[in-house]
């Protein structure tokens, strides 16, 4: 008489090992099979082509009824296992079925994760797992109606594009700042969002889902800061669980899925598991490569094949979204002994990384063209030395081979007529003809006389590169100074670009420009999030994990961890009021030092991290705000008494500075701007050696800039000379604005003054009122989203992580 | 000795590209986070200067010392580029998320210090 086999489950797991075990032992076994959904065995890849409409359920069957019948397989449909008894070893099904086994398989797969949130039982609220929630879906979906998907992975990213696909409005949140962080890096996952926005899906990354709202059906999802999304349905797609219950009720071992060997045999040697629910070698799976390797284990083992043993191997991710091309495989953290190669192309919205660890792939990231991907696979499962061809490896394999070696080489092979510059339409034989036949020896003829490289300059690149080829030795490129390792840019041409081609994010600057690394340094970050923070005042969200710890806390670090507090003095104005309160913060904080700055204020020093807040709460009581003694900003407007007091002063100075201090704090420019304002010639508030000055004289305002006193001692320029109050505000501005469109990130105004020239600031500023006022105007509108007080924003909560330890262990002996 | 793993929170709590601390008796701890998700447990010293290296720009798997720009490799504890000196490393263990370290070696320095 034949053993007889029961399995728990039909998935695609079991049905490919029945497949492999009928092969190798077609009558070893009589076969019971108990399925807790009402089908057969079918292909749940290709859910997604069902829900986009692509594919109907009758094409994604991989056994129907008659194969289970021709193999004498009893199939129970809707019947779902309840228990298992080791010692009798039967297992019985809900409904009261019971069945002897002398082996028994579990796969058991898994089951979505519900988020635990208020309203995740209404009608309307989705999981996207087997053909049940298929059709829940469709019958959602009708156009113009909206769906929220919750979850940015693999399924979620299918089911966002199914429904988009039915006619619905679709947006996807993400509780991560980039889509399938698991498979992708960030730079990978910025191009999939962009893509995936062109399509019209919208995507809300950092999206902490707080509730689903609705009385009798789904009406919307609530995020916790406070944002509505109106929905008539929602699906939830935030990750799986291996369904283990059944298997811990029946007390074998379970950690994350049920433990089995390499033999895929569980704590009890009559017991098997694989798929979903199974845990070998400490990982589960997914994905179904894996999972159909364990098939394979499992057939050979119940045919007695003791040698099948399964072995980990990385799986390719690939996103089953029709026109999406996105491929990763294996491990692409950064490491200190890996290395990565990047290739970009703008144009063709191409990223392509390699992570290599002793000259061997260790993972791979491809988005826009994928079909190197098997051959990076190779050789990262050959383990093959991949030094000898480093310098081309990236293009993959077609560029391989005798020639390879040159980095010139495969611009030297391109035909004459290959398009180099595509915003001028300029070929490589213009721009060799035009080398030659003019004598060219630079990147600015070449740009002058082709106009090659001339617009948004992704291509300088190869312009650079047929000039060496073309000139040999006699090209040298050009003396830019590269904004840092991680491009070949400079700090005008990233400014230039941002403008020229709209880039809003950081990751969207370093794709567009073909940044060298993934994800930038820490020279290169904070400058661009300034760039962006002043060219996109109201569409760019500050990104606090690329700036300096003081811009990122709103006090000052200090050589012992410390910070100082430096609230702001209006025009170095104070009252006893104020003073007060300062006192009485310096008392209740035991302040060891307070200082009087250079720049007419009190500075706290010695305030620990986490009081940070509590003492500004407190100043904050007494209408103090951050006088931004840290920022790449607005720093102080020293003044001196001017005409309320003095019997030399000409004008107020110390209205006209407050005036101009409250006007311009809280703006962020390239490095920190200081300014001061003087009532008479004798100059004592010293603006003569500031960033921007204010002498008052009888006939008005004199107004200076480029001055400094620091590393470098320097006395001001003078602009202009005007004769009110408000046209030497609206000078100060504009002149402000313009070196923050301009200037590079930490180039002060006298360094930017003297590359830019002062006669041409004279003349953008001073001679042409109209693009003056457009300055002014620019600097106004931006100040809409920077004039908020970061010292009441934190003391009302925001960043609270900043300014307390994440868990204190007072006494490890005794924890756990 | 077998490691005690101690539960410090969650990977939720730190920001990506960013880093939290965990004060215990012997040190502070800084427990970083990279873009990839990747989490690290250094000393929270820089070797230089004493540096909170928590408080630095995280790049890579490096973290820019706030203080003087030392680039220290928050997977290593050295000091990378040309600068030399390095800061110990704490086992930690992310397990769906949930993140604990392993603190002998910080017990057996609050013991030498309590002796002391």
């Amino acid at each position: 008489m034949s053993e007889r086999l029961v399995i728990i489950g039909n998935g695609m797991a079991p049905g490919r090992m029945l497949e492999h075990l009928f092969d190798r032992a077609p009558s070893r076994y009589a076969v019971t099979i108990f399925n807790a959904e009402p089908r057969v065995n079918y292909d749940r890849i290709m859910l997604s082509p069902v829900l986009s409409g692509e594919k109907s359920y009758e094409q994604i069957v991989i056994h129907d009824d008659d194969w289970y019948a021709a193999r004498g397989i009893t199939l129970h449909k809707g019947r779902r296992i309840a228990a298992i008894d080791r010692e009798r070893k039967t297992v019985t099904s809900a409904c009261g079925l019971t069945a002897f086994y002398d082996r028994l398989v579990i796969a058991t797969g898994s089951t979505p994760l519900i988020i635990p949130v208020q309203g995740r039982d209404l009608p309307g609220v989705v999981t996207y797992r087997d053909l049940d929630d298929v059709e829940a879906m469709l019958e959602a979906a009708r156009p113009g109606r909206r769906a929220v998907v919750i979850g940015g992975g693999l399924l979620g990213l299918e089911a966002a594009a199914g429904l988009l696909r039915r006619g619905m409005e679709v947006t996807v949140l993400h509780l991560m700042p980039t889509l399938m962080e698991r498979q992708l890096d960030g730079a990978a996952g910025y191009l999939l969002q962009a893509e995936l926005e062109r399509r019209g899906i919208s995507v809300i990354c950092k999206a902490n889902t707080k509730a689903i709202l609705g009385t009798d059906a789904v009406e919307g999802v609530l995020l916790d800061n406070g944002t509505e999304l109106p929905a008539d349905l929602v699906v939830m797609a935030a990750g799986i669980r291996p369904n283990v219950a059944l298997a811990k009720d029946a007390g074998l071992a379970v950690n994350r899925g049920i433990l089995v060997d390499d033999g895929m045999r569980s704590s009890d040697e009559a017991i098997y598991a694989l798929g979903e629910c199974a845990e070998v070698g400490g990982m589960v799976y997914g994905l179904v490569a894996p999972l159909y390797e364990m098939a394979r284990v499992a057939a050979a083992r119940l045919a007695d094949d003791t040698e099948a043993a399964f072995v980990h191997a990385d799986t390719p991710t690939r996103l089953k979204v029709t026109g999406i091309d996105l491929y990763s495989l294996g491990d692409f953290a950064e490491a200190k002994d890996r290395e990565e190669i990047v290739l970009r192309d703008a144009s063709a919205g191409l990223y392509k990384r390699l992570v290599l660890k002793d000259n061997r792939i260790v993972g791979t990231v491809l988005y826009g063209a994928t079909s190197d991907g098997a051959w990076y696979n190779d050789l990262k499962t050959k383990g093959t030395d991949v030094s000898a061809m480093r310098e081309t490896l990236i293009f993959g394999p077609a560029h391989q081979g005798g020639a390879g070696q040159d980095p010139l080489a495969a611009i030297a092979a391109l035909p004459m007529d290959a398009q180099i510059c595509g915003c001028n339409g300029v070929c490589k034989g213009s721009i060799v003809a035009a080398i030659g036949e003019k004598g060219l020896s630079t990147l600015d003829d070449v740009r002058a006389h082709t106009k090659a490289s001339a617009s948004c300059g992704s291509c300088t690149g190869l312009v650079e590169q047929l000039l060496s080829l073309t000139l040999g030795d006699g090209y040298s490129r050009s003396a830019v100074t590269p904004v840092c390792p991680c491009t070949d840019l400079g700090h005008d041409d990233v400014r230039r670009l941002i403008k020229a081609k709209g880039l809003k994010t950081i990751p969207a600057v370093m794709q567009a420009l073909e940044w060298k690394s993934s994800g930038g340094c820490a020279k290169c970050r904070p400058a661009l999030n300034y760039y962006l923070v002043c060219d996109w005042p109201d569409e760019y969200a500050d990104d606090y994990q690329s700036r300096f710890i003081n811009e990122r806390v709103h006090a000052n670090i200090q050589k012992d961890g410390t910070y100082s507090v430096v609230p702001r003095m209006w025009g170095g104005v104070t009252s006893a009021a104020e003073l007060r309160a300062i006192a009485d913060v310096a008392d209740k904080f035991a302040i060891r030092t307070v200082k009087v700055t250079g720049g007419q204020r009190i500075d706290l020093l010695g305030v620990a991290k986490e009081d940070l807040p509590a003492v500004w709460a407190d100043l904050g009581k007494a209408g103090f705000v951050s006088g931004q003694a840290y920022a790449k900003g607005l720093r102080t407007v020293k003044t001196c008494v001017g005409s309320d007091w003095c019997r030399f002063g000409t004008q107020d100075s110390t209205g006209l500075g407050i005036r101009i201090e409250k006007f311009m704090w809280g703006s962020w420019t390239p490095a920190k701007v200081k300014m001061a304002v003087s009532g008479c010639p004798r100059n004592c508030a010293e603006a003569t050696c500031k960033d921007v000055g204010i002498i008052c004289v009888e006939a008005g305002f004199e107004i200076h800039f480029a001055g400094v006193a620091g590393l470098d001692i320097k006395g001001t320029e003078i602009l202009t000379l005007v004769k009110t109050e408000d046209e030497a505000l609206e000078h100060v501005v504009a002149l402000t604005q313009m070196y923050r469109e301009q200037g590079r990130y930490l180039e002060r105004i006298y360094k930017w003054a003297k590359r830019i020239g002062l006669d041409e600031i004279r003349r953008q500023i001073v001679e042409d009122p109209d693009r003056r006022r457009a300055f002014y105007d620019r600097f106004v509108f931006s100040q809409r989203f920077a004039q908020v007080d970061p010292w009441a924003e934190r003391v009302g909560g925001k960043d609270r992580h900043e300014f307390t330890s994440m868990a204190t262990l007072n006494h490890p002996q005794a924890a756990e | 000795m077998q490691n005690r793993w101690h539960p410090i929170g969650h990977i939720s709590d730190i920001p990506v590209l960013g880093a939290r601390c965990v004060k215990t008796p012997g040190m502070t701890i800084a427990v970083f986070r990279t873009e990839e998700d990747v989490v690290h447990a250094i000393e929270n010293r820089c070797p230089h200067k004493g540096g909170p290296l928590s408080e630095g720009i995280v790049h890579g798997t490096s973290v820019t010392c706030p203080l003087h720009n030392w680039v220290i490799s928050v997977e290593t504890g050295q000091a990378l580029g040309a600068d030399e000196g390095s800061v110990r490393t704490i086992p930690i263990r992310n397990e769906d998320g949930r993140l604990f370290i392993a603190l002998d070696a910080v017990v057996d320095e609050a013991a030498v210090m309590a002796a002391a």
